[in-house]
């Protein structure tokens, strides 16, 4: 289980500097409608703001840095990213991590925080302008409330924010996992509204496929930083671990389908919920008619018999529609399954690959 | 007294260069004697003005160093580096230390008020005139590529006219090296006469930064550019109060010899005992400390070395098996060049190689085939049918999706 953490809001100063930085910088992106400081994506454009997200070395490290030093076990670390907005490309130039959320410090306050810092990083040049913010994910578990949470208020602060989503543990397998997620201009209306109930969803024909898009992550790299990674390569040993190519994974598929098998728990129980419901309904639908029946009948007899008929009573008032379960959580549960069985088809193509590769080397041995 | 200044701004100014070409010109013993001249006593009267004066305002400057002296001698009066000595460094085993030691108390890191003004002798590490302290042997630096990284963007964005940036490095110590794990760069103005360092932001940051990682202490700064300038000296004053013995690294961003150059180094006292002392900046070794996941993530942005426009993308879960795999061959064809050379004797035989490629080649493992044939065939069972399942709850969500929203 995750230990709530901070919710990320986009610091008013970060929507006060975008207001007037990028002034030039949106009126050459095609794609926002209005000037950068109003902020709300207009969802009825369609097409999404940002088509790639390009990211500084420097940014990646930095992440990685940041978990491995301060994140443990299922706890997320969180951060925010600065960089600016070209045409309908995002680039990451720079972040700094956000501190963890412990009970004593309950007096912590997240927005001096950031100010401060930001107001810092302007002094020494550093792009102040807020694009998103990066969540670490223990074994890509991060489709959360909190997390759309977080992500529709950057976005709706922002257009273009991004969240990436770090996955240290498949990282530590062999190949850096960073994604880049938006929230779909469809789900973005649906936040607006703040109505979660059924029919808004209906409405927004919002499926679970439909509720986060991904970005491609491109990484670029200065010259000079390209030279700092020849001297690098010279001076450090050669990495005697390769992680990729090993064959004990099991363990790492192990977890993954001990979690996906918690979320079809989950997401059984809801359907179980979402049953009653239905069965309730249709129940209190049928006692309506009934009554409705009882009672024209009561009045026809009245009226045989030369009496005024009953009032009409409020139907409404003696049976209660029940409550429809939220939908949300079961759209947010669903979103994780698929991702969880993204990963797993994933993890199993490359462990297959790897198998027939330990076949051919036996044959050779052979 | 501030007339005292005035009088020797002039003198002040001229004082560095005709300090260097002393110090480069005599051996340390005849200058010894010359200083010998210079009125000392008078230096510890100032210091309580200069010490306690928080370097925030590296003020009137230029003369900072050299103005506390106030003697009238063409040298300043230098003064043992308070930093260095105390600290655990098994370093300068000259004499000096005793002396210094004495004279820096009990504080460590700070800049006690009873030690002479902090006027340094801006000498090179340069095992010429001076009597080099032997080198702090067992003093590694470790380094994480992320504060080479982020050096470098800094450098790249400093101000119009800056030639070098510094900043504060932070890390942890242990017994025998000292890793570092963070930094950030502090805004500073220099020029021919003077630098400014701005400190008041540097402690800010540095609060910011403790609150993520409350492990971290200030270990040293780095600047980059490829030379030990007298301004590095006084900035290294600036941080001996803030870390005990701290450290200076340099990232040669104007790549001279064609490199980037990584240094580090510390300071110690060099000079006669009891009388003049200076600061020389001693090397350390550096090593580069990577975690894991951090060697990934550095394997994988050092291939926009090769790509045109320094762009790549991240790859696919086949295609990197595919990558990994390309690796190994590379290297085996390197091995393989080798035995063939071996072979036809252009390259003469190594026995410990020689053990590793045995052992290289003994590592498939000799299973039986039909056991292996039994083994990969569960393996592949196992894997498929979780593709299987994965794929069923991928429908089985998606028609429930569909039935809701009837």
């Amino acid at each position: 289980t995750h230990r709530p953490h901070a919710q990320m809001i986009p610091s008013a100063e970060a929507m006060a500097s975008r207001k007037e930085g990028t002034g030039s910088a949106a009126t050459s992106s095609s794609s926002t409608t209005g000037p950068a400081g109003k902020g709300k994506g207009k969802g009825g454009s369609g097409d999404s703001a940002v088509k790639q997200v390009q990211i500084d070395g420097l940014v990646v490290l930095k992440i990685i840095k940041h978990y491995q030093e301060e994140g443990q076990g299922t706890e997320v670390v969180q951060g925010v990213l600065l960089g600016l907005v070209v045409e309908d490309r995002l680039e990451i130039t720079n972040c700094f991590p956000f501190p963890q959320h412990t009970e004593d410090d309950a007096d912590f306050d997240e927005v001096q925080y950031q100010m401060e810092m930001m107001r810092s990083l302007r002094h020494v040049n550093i792009d102040h302008l807020h694009v998103g913010w990066y969540q670490s994910t223990y074994y890509g578990s991060f489709v959360t409330r909190a997390l759309l949470d977080s992500q529709f208020s950057y976005q709706h602060a922002i257009e273009e924010s991004v969240v990436l989503i770090y996955d240290p543990i498949k990282t530590a397998q062999g190949s850096l996992s960073l994604k880049a997620y938006r929230l779909t201009p469809k789900l973005m209306e649906v936040c607006k509204e703040k109505d979660f109930s059924p029919e808004a969803l209906k409405k927004g024909n919002i499926t679970f496929e439909h509720m986060f898009e991904e970005v491609p992550i491109v990484i670029k790299n200065s010259h000079l930083i390209n030279v700092l990674m020849w001297e690098l390569e010279k001076k450090s040993a050669v990495a005697d671990k390769h992680e990729l190519l090993s064959l004990a994974s099991s363990n790492h598929l192990g977890k993954n389908l001990q979690l996906l098998m918690d979320r079809v728990d989950e997401m059984s129980q809801d359907i179980v919920k979402y049953n009653t419901y239905m069965r309730n309904t249709s129940k209190q639908q049928q006692q309506k008619h009934q009554y409705q029946q009882r009672r024209q009948q009561e009045n026809m007899q009245r009226q045989s018999r030369g009496e005024p008929p009953l009032p009409e009573e409020d139907l409404s008032k003696l049976f209660k529609p029940p409550q429809p379960p939220a939908r949300m959580d079961s759209l947010l549960i669903a979103g994780q399954i698929n991702t969880y069985c993204q990963n797993i088809k994933e993890f199993t193509a490359q462990n297959l690959g790897k198998l027939f590769m330990a076949q051919a080397l036996q044959e050779y041995n052979n | 007294m501030a007339n005292k200044h005035k009088d020797l701004d002039h003198v002040v100014h001229i004082q560095p260069i005709v300090l260097l070409i002393f110090f480069n010109a005599l051996p340390s013993m005849p200058g010894s004697f010359f200083l010998d001249k210079m009125a000392t006593p008078a230096a510890p009267a100032s210091t309580p003005a200069a010490g306690p004066a928080p370097a925030a305002a590296p003020s009137a400057a230029p003369a900072t160093a050299p103005a506390p002296a106030p003697t009238p001698a063409s040298a300043p009066a230098p003064s043992p580096a308070p930093a260095p000595v105390a600290a655990p460094t098994p370093a300068p085993a000259s004499s000096s230390d005793a002396a210094a030691a004495a004279a820096t108390t009990a504080a460590p890191g700070q800049t006690p008020a009873s030690t002479p003004a902090p006027a340094q002798t801006p000498a090179q590490s340069l095992p010429g005139p001076a009597l080099p302290g032997p080198f702090p042997g067992g003093r590694v630096v470790r380094l994480h590529p992320v504060i080479l990284a982020s050096i470098v963007d800094s450098y790249e964005r400093r101000n119009e006219g800056a030639a070098r940036v510094i900043g504060t490095l932070l890390g942890t110590v242990d017994k025998h090296s000292v890793e570092v794990t963070n930094c950030f760069s502090v805004p500073h103005n220099e020029s021919e006469d003077e630098v400014a360092v701005d400190m008041e932001f540097a402690k800010n940051m540095y609060e910011l930064h403790k609150k993520v990682s409350p492990n971290e202490l200030i270990l040293g700064w780095y600047a980059t550019g490829h030379d030990i300038t007298e301004h590095s000296v006084l900035i290294h004053e600036y941080y001996s109060r803030e870390a005990p013995n701290p450290i200076h690294l340099t990232v040669d961003t104007s790549l001279q010899n064609g490199r980037m150059s990584i240094k580090a180094y510390v300071s110690t006292l060099m000079g006669v005992p009891g009388r003049t002392m200076g600061v020389m900046f001693t090397p350390l070794t550096v090593k580069y400390a990577y975690y894991d996941t951090e060697r990934i993530g550095v394997d994988l942005i050092m291939k926009t070395c090769f790509s045109p426009n320094r762009v790549i993308g991240l790859s696919s879960d086949l295609q990197q098996v595919g990558g990994a795999s390309a690796r190994i061959q590379d290297a085996l064809s390197t091995v393989l060049q080798y035995a063939e050379d071996v072979l036809s004797g252009k390259v003469s035989a190594d026995n410990t190689v020689g053990r590793f490629l045995m052992s290289l080649v003994n590592q498939v493992p000799k299973i039986v085939p039909d056991d292996f044939e039994t083994m990969l065939n569960s393996n592949i069972n196992d894997l498929l049918m979780v593709t299987y399942l994965a794929n069923l709850t991928q429908s089985q969500i998606a028609l429930n999706e569909k039935l809701v929203n009837l």
